[in-house]
């Protein structure tokens, strides 16, 4: 498959594309530059260059359907970057389909997002402007991650979300928690960052090129040992951004920042650039060398959604049971990918509709925290649905999109996930398809724990009071925020449905024919089993949360299973066996090396130069006659020598 | 002497000038040393004839003139020199490309010298005894101290000197270039006892510089005294040819070489050789150090480079081995005895032996690369230690120039300005990055790791992080150190000693940043060979 040959010049409406970058771009700068003199307005500014981007998408995006199918792949050269000898970056744009689709996702929930946090930020008037001024720091690298035309542009816009990430989970930088889980993105994230960056450093080496056009061209011709090991490490890098197996710790700790963050970054496009990644870099995973990396693909993808929704099974934060829930997602999503010609559409397309509902999630999550002095302890909610009918609806509409139900939008994704998986044939397909279907029983199980015990049920938070000491009095939020989560969820419903029929034609110039196979199962088979599992996993739920108190703590004594899964099947220990504990002791080892080695031969050497220092000086008596003899020695070994050469 | 009449007795049996020499002498290639030695000779009037308060004045203005007029003649001559190079003077002397460089290096620094020299800013009336014949240690020697004048010959000597180094780069002949040597040694070891303070220290090396200077003389003029025997002629192209192609004893080529080489080695203070270097720096008044410092070592390296490249070109590969050798023991001692020293004009000292160690390995690469980077080092090396002693003559105490380290601890607090431009001068030496020493060393040692000297290049950079450590043993004790009670003050120098200080570290900076011009010029031509 050769896709390079037909990236066209951009010109007219495309031709304008930098705006995309330049406006949250400028919008950051204003706010970070412009200090408090922007409080005031630094909020709507912040909005307003968000919104102008995602209008500018969705010109672009029409200007894209106006060319004909082949000429939907525009390159936008906008200057040269790192003229080096042979390394010859250009900064450009890569404007087509599968890009454009990103753009108006990122500017589109970026922008709801946006007026979202103008309500939920309210308390912070203070600091409000810096946190639009991260925002839209993200939006800008993240609209660059997906628009750059080479791996080092999307490089740069990697590192760029990475920092926004970062910034923004610890914005409650005066917390312990927070502190340590921007630390522990930021580092878990590094592991990643180099994997990719290796695979780039490959492609450098062995292709001489870093552009997407060059790249893809020449991909075939290399060794079947190249192309698998720059797969496994762009793979390594999307683990590390999307928080997959096994670097998926860090996505659950970054609920410590704010929930507008956590539905934008950390449920809606950042930690979807893997799933970017590896559907941008198709034409390498589609080749026949590349099997075996595909395979390792598919096989993270479901040990990911495995995992991701057995931890969240026995959570009891709101807002982690959602992180996992967006890991096991993801998982999804990558599993897809992994699929080959037959899944990087719907890996796509469940990550749109992803990102539409979890979105939703997410901000109802933040609704009710804000409306409950930002109590996330699920056990202490309950019975809230009378209280936040809004939030209740969308939020409701929001799961069963989810958890898939019939003609909601996680139905004609996940579904089709999961038929794809089972068509890829033999005991491989029924393990994926085996795991894909058993995650969406897990999820309908978990999803409905969750609405249960905080919208349904008892008000369990009548008697109780926050940890500083306030009583709760629930109360619906305003329109800033309610709006924006109903816009949601009119997409969670809606977006499956209108994009599974002209998504994978639409991005066919990107990633290629959708190849749709017949597994052993059909179609319809396919349906009504998982809707059958996911109404199974419900109804358990609604058997074991539903009926009778449910208690204000949580139940020390449980079995290994619920153990396991709430020590995050012990991820963390597995990190801290593996990498940390080794670290230290190789950080000590080295620095007893340096104590006793390194800086004993240093501190020997220089005793050792003052010592023959301090001897040789006595030879400079100040005495003229011993001068003039050392002269005479000096000349007459000189000539000796120099006799002794010629004549030796 | 009766060495000296028998060699010019046998150069004049010389038969005339041979055939290469058709056209008419050229003068205009020759007019900055004759305008460099005629002022000298206009200075030496105005000294006899002046009234005492005029002379300052008038000769401070001559000395600037003469560099500038030079420098001037230099430049008009250098549009339209030929590359190749010219013979002057019946043969006697060679006008070539890096003899240009040469010139125009000495000019520069120079003027640099002289501006120290004529400062009497810092110390009043100068730095210069104002009566040479006052006995030290007596009384009126404590009211000399006190005057404002001083021995203005000081400025004739300069000039003779500068007038003798060049005369030294471009000579044709080994005679021409022992007189040359002698033109520029003598005013030296005079100027050296000049000291206005610490006389008994100054005239000690004065006589020390003159004592060993004479003995290093003996080795050079008998070295020419063996060539001559070797080849019959003391032109270095003859004796070049005569090593080329003959079946005559090699010894009396080898020990003369050897001698005359000692003898240029002396001068360029390369160790073993170099024993006079600290006392000689340490006792000679601080701006005649900078002269020192900065000009002898470019002429003594000028020599060198032209013995080496014409003389001995095709004797190389015997005589190479050996000058490894001195290189070697030249930075190990330079780098070595910095460590312990505790006066920061002997450290500059021992710092100028690890650097001609440096230099020699510069020169002893025959390649046109060798040349350049050779040449480029001595510019750069030559600004920045004119500098540096321009700083060091600014920390005083009551008796006079404070140079031992301890008065130096916790400076930076006092001057912080003077303690920057210092540790920028230091890194420079230490041949760190941005600064004019970091290009100077990669050339040259880039030049010798490319005629096959790898192992030589090492044992430098070894020395060179050695070095390092006492310059930045000076740079920690300024910055870090508590400052001593009853230390020394930093005087405000006066508009000369800031224009030449100013001079160094800006030459430093630039060739530092934006070497390639300077690079350009030094490897524009080769010796010429006449």
């Amino acid at each position: 498959m050769n896709l390079a040959a037909e990236v066209h010049q951009a010109s007219g409406v495309a031709g304008a594309a930098w705006l995309l970058l330049v406006l949250p771009a400028a919008g950051a700068a204003v706010l970070l530059l412009g200090g408090r003199r922007t409080d005031k307005w630094g909020h709507l500014l912040g909005s307003a260059t968000v919104i102008a981007a995602f209008v500018y998408g969705v010109l672009l995006f029409f200007d894209t359907t106006g060319q004909g199918t082949e000429d939907r792949l525009r390159d936008l050269h906008l200057f040269d970057w790192i003229p080096v000898n042979a390394l010859d970056v250009e900064f450009g744009l890569r404007l087509d389909p599968l890009s454009v689709t990103f753009v108006l996702l990122i500017t589109g929930v970026g922008s709801l997002i946006h007026i979202y946090s103008i309500g939920y930020m309210s308390h912070e008037l203070r600091d409000r402007r810096r946190f639009f001024a991260y925002l839209n720091l993200f939006v800008a690298a993240m609209l660059l991650l997906v628009l750059g035309n080479s791996f080092v542009t999307l490089y740069f816009g990697w590192e760029g979300v990475g920092l926004a990430s970062y910034l923004l989970i610890g914005w409650y930088q005066g917390k312990d928690f927070a502190a340590t889980a921007a630390k522990k993105a930021f580092l878990m994230n590094r592991v990643g960052d180099v994997g990719l960056a290796l695979a780039i450093f490959l492609m450098f080496k062995n292709i001489g090129s870093t552009q997407y056009d060059v790249v893809f061209d020449k991909i075939g011709q290399q060794s079947t040992g190249v192309i698998v090991a720059i797969g496994v490490l762009l793979l390594l890098g999307a683990c590390g951004k999307s928080g997959q197996f096994p670097l998926q710790a860090w996505l659950p700790d970054a609920m410590a920042g704010p929930t507008p963050v956590s539905a934008l970054i950390h449920a809606a496009t950042m930690v979807t650039a893997g799933v970017y990644l590896i559907a941008r870099s198709s034409p390498l995973y589609s080749l026949a060398q590349a099997g075996d990396a595909r395979l390792v693909v598919m096989i993270i993808g479901a040990i990911t959604l495995l995992l991701g929704c057995i931890i969240g099974c026995a959570y009891d934060d709101f807002k982690k049971v959602l992180a996992y829930s967006t890991v096991s997602q993801i998982g999804y999503m990558i599993l897809a990918v992994g699929l080959g010609p037959a899944g990087y559409a719907l890996g796509i397309l469940h990550l749109l509709t992803h990102g539409f509902f979890k979105a939703g999630l997410f901000l109802g999550a933040g609704s009710v925290m804000h409306g409950m002095n930002d109590e996330g302890d699920i056990r202490r909610l309950g019975g809230l649905a009378r209280k936040m009918p809004i939030t209740f609806i969308t939020w409701t509409l929001g799961y069963l999109a989810l958890i898939g139900f019939p003609f909601l939008s996680g139905y004609f994704s996940k579904d089709a996930i999961i038929e794809a998986a089972l068509a890829e044939g033999g005991t491989r397909g029924w393990i994926f398809g085996g795991i894909a279907l058993l995650g969406a029983g897990l999820t309908a199980f978990y999803m409905t724990r969750l609405l249960i015990l905080v919208f349904l049920g008892k008000p369990r938070w009548e008697n109780l009071k926050s940890a500083d000491g306030r009583s709760y009095h629930p109360h619906e939020s305003g329109p800033t925020m309610t709006i924006p989560m109903i816009i949601l969820a009119v997409g969670s419903v809606a977006a499956g449905g209108v994009l599974s029929g002209m998504l994978p034609e639409w991005l066919e110039p990107a990633v290629g024919k959708l190849q749709e196979e017949h597994g052993p199962l059909s179609a319809t088979v396919v349906s009504v089993l998982t809707v059958v599992i996911s109404a199974l996993g419900a109804g358990i739920a609604f058997l074991l949360f539903g009926r009778g108190e449910q208690p204000v703590t949580r139940p020390q004594r449980v079995s290994f299973p619920v153990r396991a899964a709430r020590a995050d099947l012990y991820g963390n220990h597995l990190n801290e066996a593996l990498i940390s504990r080794p670290g230290v002791w190789l950080t000590r080892f080295l620095v007893f090396v340096d104590n006793r080695g390194v800086d004993g031969l240093v501190n020997g050497i220089a005793a050792g130069l003052g010592g023959s220092s301090g001897r040789l000086r006595r030879l400079q008596t100040g005495f003229v006659r011993s001068y003039a003899l050392s002269m005479l020695g000096g000349s007459i070994l000189v000539i000796a020598a120099l006799l002794m050469v010629r004549f030796a | 002497m009766s060495v000296i009449s028998s060699v010019l007795l046998l150069a004049q049996e010389q038969p005339a000038a041979p055939p290469t020499q058709v056209e008419a002498p050229s003068v205009t290639a020759i007019w900055p040393i004759l305008i460099v030695l005629g002022a000298a000779c206009v200075s030496v009037l105005l000294e006899a004839l002046l009234p005492r308060h005029l002379r300052w004045s008038s000769q401070v203005v001559l000395s600037l003139l003469t560099i500038a007029g030079a420098g001037l003649a230099l430049v008009i001559y250098l549009k339209d020199a030929p590359v190749k190079g010219e013979v002057v003077l019946n043969g006697t002397l060679v006008v070539d490309r890096p003899g240009l460089f040469l010139w125009g290096t000495l000019l520069a620094l120079s003027l640099g010298a002289v501006l120290l020299i004529a400062d009497r800013s810092v110390e009043p009336g100068g730095a210069f005894v104002a009566s040479a014949a006052i006995r030290p240690g007596t009384i009126q020697d404590r009211a000399q101290v006190a005057s404002t004048g001083m021995q203005t010959e000081v400025f004739p000597l300069t000039l003779f000197a500068l007038g003798g180094m060049m005369t030294f780069c471009v000579a044709n002949d080994l005679l021409t270039m022992f007189v040359a040597l002698e033109v520029l040694s003598l005013p030296l070891y005079l100027m050296c006892g000049l000291a206005r303070r610490r006389r008994l220290l100054s005239q000690e090396a004065a006589v020390k510089y003159f004592l060993l200077g004479a003995f290093a003389s003996a080795f050079f003029l008998y070295g020419v005294a063996l060539l001559y025997g070797y080849s019959g002629s003391v032109r270095m192209s003859d004796i070049a040819s005569a090593a080329a192609g003959s079946d005559r004893s090699d010894t009396l080529l080898f020990a003369g070489m050897g001698l005359l080489v000692v003898g240029l080695l002396f001068k360029a203070s390369v160790g073993p050789f170099h024993t006079w270097t600290p006392d000689v720096y340490q006792g000679a008044p601080t701006p005649v150090t900078a002269f020192m410092g900065a000009c002898t070592k470019v002429a003594a390296f000028g020599g060198i480079l032209r013995v080496l490249q014409v003389a001995f070109q095709s004797t190389q590969w015997e005589w190479r081995g050996v000058l490894w050798g001195v290189a070697i023991v030249s930075m190990v001692i330079g780098a070595v005895l910095g460590l312990t020293q505790t006066d920061v004009k002997r450290m500059i000292a021992y710092s100028s032996v690890a650097h001609a160690g440096f230099l020699l390995i510069g020169a002893i690469a025959l390649t046109q690369k060798g040349l350049s980077g050779t040449l480029f080092y001595l510019l750069t090396y030559g600004f920045t230690t004119l500098a540096a002693f321009g700083v060091i003559s600014l920390v005083r105490d009551s008796s006079g120039e404070a140079t031992h380290l301890s008065q130096w601890a916790g400076l930076a607090k006092r001057s912080p300005l003077l303690a920057g431009v210092f540790t920028f001068l230091l890194l420079a030496l230490a041949g760190i990055p941005l600064t004019s020493g970091f290009v100077g060393k990669f050339v040259v040692f880039e030049a010798a790791l490319s005629d096959g000297m790898g192992p030589l290049v090492v044992i430098a950079l070894i020395a060179s992080a050695v070095a390092a450590f006492f310059y930045l043993r000076v740079i920690v004790l300024m910055y870090f150190s508590e400052p001593a009670a009853d230390g020394p003050t930093v005087t405000v120098p006066g508009a000369f000693t800031t224009a030449a200080i100013t001079l160094g570290v800006l030459v430093t900076l630039l060739l530092g940043v934006a070497p390639a011009f300077a690079l350009d010029w030094a490897g524009s031509g080769a010796f010429a060979i006449q």
